[in-house]
């Protein structure tokens, strides 16, 4: 319990932090509980188009007469959804990798860095592109195409802090013990590696979230829901004369990542104290 | 004679990127269902079994994936992408047109977004603590949340649609017949606001990252030691520890280019200005597979030669690396 309490006194320390943590779990409960607290089918069609605000729609409806308020709020879902999943995956993804690499050494090494530099280089959005275009958009595709151009970064990372520990004298103790390498690897080693790949994966939220609307804004979306993304492309046609249309989700985007960014920064500052920056 | 191995070092590295791009882009092109012999029947519009086998035979679709493989790898390494089967026209040639464009969109975006970045993070840094540093700060965390082509968005709104003193769209006003100079001036024109959205993201990047390695440097005796001989802090900001903290800006340039490429898609299709993105948009909508692997092998070579140019680059700006 003190170790949790001595985390918070950290990361209260950054006020911007709390602020974005706040407004963050605002946002996240206005997704949970948003469709129970403002009943409205964001999909159906229930006013004359391009309203602006008003009393009865709060944030005006779109150009095909669906509730924005209703939208945003079922966007959120969609936009959280896949930004934490697909942020979850390159995690998962990248520390296997990294560690697999920075535990073992040698070729192994060899041949696993030469593959996460080779998926650093090519152009990540375009490669997310290509790939839902061959299978289809859907939410799965979606969200596994955003994991597969994110994990590099993290396996960069993870591999840094296998090789820095794995000589240390209690990795050297759990070999006397006749461990085997995957027990030390996944759980002596892991909890003290993992501090700095969780400030990183939760940057990765932030960047899954603007990649996920930048595909939906091409029409890279699943066709059932809407997103935050989908619903810039939709006001976008509207542009010259209903501006608020993109305006809303757009602003929607902003703030989550502000926010995400804030708390990121916050946990950097409660996890490695030491890397603390000036 | 070291520097030209140095030269010769790093562009042996380009191979093995090559090569793997070239892996993945065959795999990519094998997991898509239906081959090239069914887009093809399927665009005649109806064919018998007979022609399609016939068809996949002539593209050599029947041999062994590995012999497949290396006939594909055969016609990159001489850069023969295959033909878009909806524009039929070489792929390559579509992308030749469409290049130039992007490249002037990304390098004006990242020429200025450097400049900028170094001087607001050194401005930052010198202010560090004051005012003038949280104002900076709060705006580049703002800009570093903000999706690119929202923010393109919203800049037409206000520059093009309430000001009007910027166009919206396009690379050049079409249908006037003007002299170079005033061509120039209307390219230019057509790119500030694309170049202001791709690059702000940039800006506010090298800003944190140039205020971060500026307080770093702040900390080395030599600024110390300038300031005991009584250099101006002006001075001391700008030239002593500005000059020895730009190394990480021009690395992370280098390496976000492939990024920025990403970004330049979303922008050129906001402002609908004639580059790569824009080919990629128009390929997707009209599934056009052969095309959109195209853009992906030349857009990976693209960032590999320009990681290329930065790390000689930075041989250049620091000497010590070229040993």
């Amino acid at each position: 319990m003190s170790a949790l309490a001595e985390f918070w006194r950290r990361f209260s320390l950054n006020a911007a932090a709390v602020v974005g943590l706040v407004f963050l779990l605002l946002i996240v409960a206005a997704a949970i509980f948003g469709p129970a607290l403002y009943p409205v089918d964001p999909y159906d069609m229930i006013g004359r188009p391009s309203q602006p605000p008003s009393a009865r729609f709060p944030l005006g409806t779109d150009v095909s007469g669906r509730d924005i308020l209703a939208g945003l709020i079922g966007g959120a879902r969609v936009s959280l959804l896949i930004g934490l999943v697909a942020s979850l995956g390159a995690t998962v993804l990248g520390v296997a990798v990294g560690a697999l690499a920075g535990y073992r050494g040698g070729w192994i090494d060899a041949v696993l860095m030469r593959l996460t530099d080779f998926f650093l280089t090519i152009p990540s959005f375009v490669l997310a592109v290509v790939i839902i275009a061959i299978f289809g958009p859907s939410i799965v595709t979606v969200t596994a195409a955003i994991a597969v151009v994110s994990w590099p970064p993290v396996a960069r990372l993870a591999r840094a802090e296998f090789m820095s520990q794995r000589d240390r004298e209690y990795v050297q103790a759990c070999r006397a013990l006749g461990m085997s390498g995957l027990e030390i690897a996944t759980r002596q080693i892991m909890p003290n590696a993992l501090p700095p790949v969780i400030v990183v994966s939760s940057l990765l939220v932030a960047t899954a979230i603007l990649t996920e609307s930048g595909l939906s804004f091409l029409g890279l979306a699943d066709p059932d829901l809407i997103s935050w993304g989908y619903m810039i492309g939709v006001g976008r046609t509207v542009l010259r004369t209903a501006w608020w249309m993109p305006a809303i989700p757009g602003l929607a985007i902003l703030i989550t990542v502000l926010c995400i960014n804030l708390v990121g920064e916050g946990l950097n500052d409660a996890l490695n104290p030491r890397l603390r920056q000036r | 004679m070291k520097s030209l191995l140095f030269v010769g070092k790093r562009a042996a590295v380009v191979v093995p990127s090559v090569l793997g791009i070239a892996v993945l882009n065959f795999t990519l092109l094998h997991m898509a269902p239906g081959d090239a012999a069914d887009i093809i029947a399927a665009q005649s519009g109806g064919a018998t079994t007979e022609f399609v086998e016939e068809l996949r035979r002539s593209f050599g679709l029947d041999r062994p994936l590995w012999q497949q493989f290396f006939i594909y790898l055969g016609k990159l390494l001489t850069f023969d992408l295959g033909v878009s089967h909806v524009q039929q026209r070489p792929v390559l040639s579509l992308i030749a047109e469409r290049a130039p464009a992007t490249v002037l969109l990304m390098l004006t975006a990242i020429l200025v977004a450097t400049l900028l970045g170094m001087l607001f993070g050194t401005i930052a840094a010198m202010r560090h603590r004051k005012w003038l540093d949280s104002i900076i700060s709060v705006l580049a965390l703002l800009a570093y949340a903000t999706p690119q082509f929202w923010l393109g968005l919203m800049l037409i709104v206000f520059f093009s649609v309430t000001l009007g003193i910027l166009p919206s769209g396009g690379m050049m006003t079409i249908g006037q017949d003007i002299s170079w100079p005033l061509r120039v001036l209307d390219i230019a024109s057509h790119l500030v606001l694309p170049a202001v959205t791709l690059g702000l993201f940039y800006v506010a990047l090298y800003t944190r990252l140039m205020r971060a390695s500026m307080l770093e440097v702040y900390t080395y005796d030599f600024v110390t030691t300038a300031r005991a001989k009584g250099v101006s802090e002006t001075r001391v900001g700008f030239v002593h520890a500005a000059a020895n903290a730009l190394l990480p800006v021009v690395t992370m340039a280098g390496v976000q280019i492939g990024h920025m490429l990403g970004g330049s898609i979303l922008v050129e299709t906001v402002f609908g200005w004639p580059g790569l993105g824009r080919l990629l948009f128009d390929a997707l909508q009209q599934r056009d597979l052969n095309l959109l692997l195209g853009i992906l092998f030349i857009s990976s070579i693209l960032v590999v030669v320009a990681n290329l140019v930065v790390d000689l680059l930075y041989g250049v700006l620091d000497p010590r690396m070229a040993k």
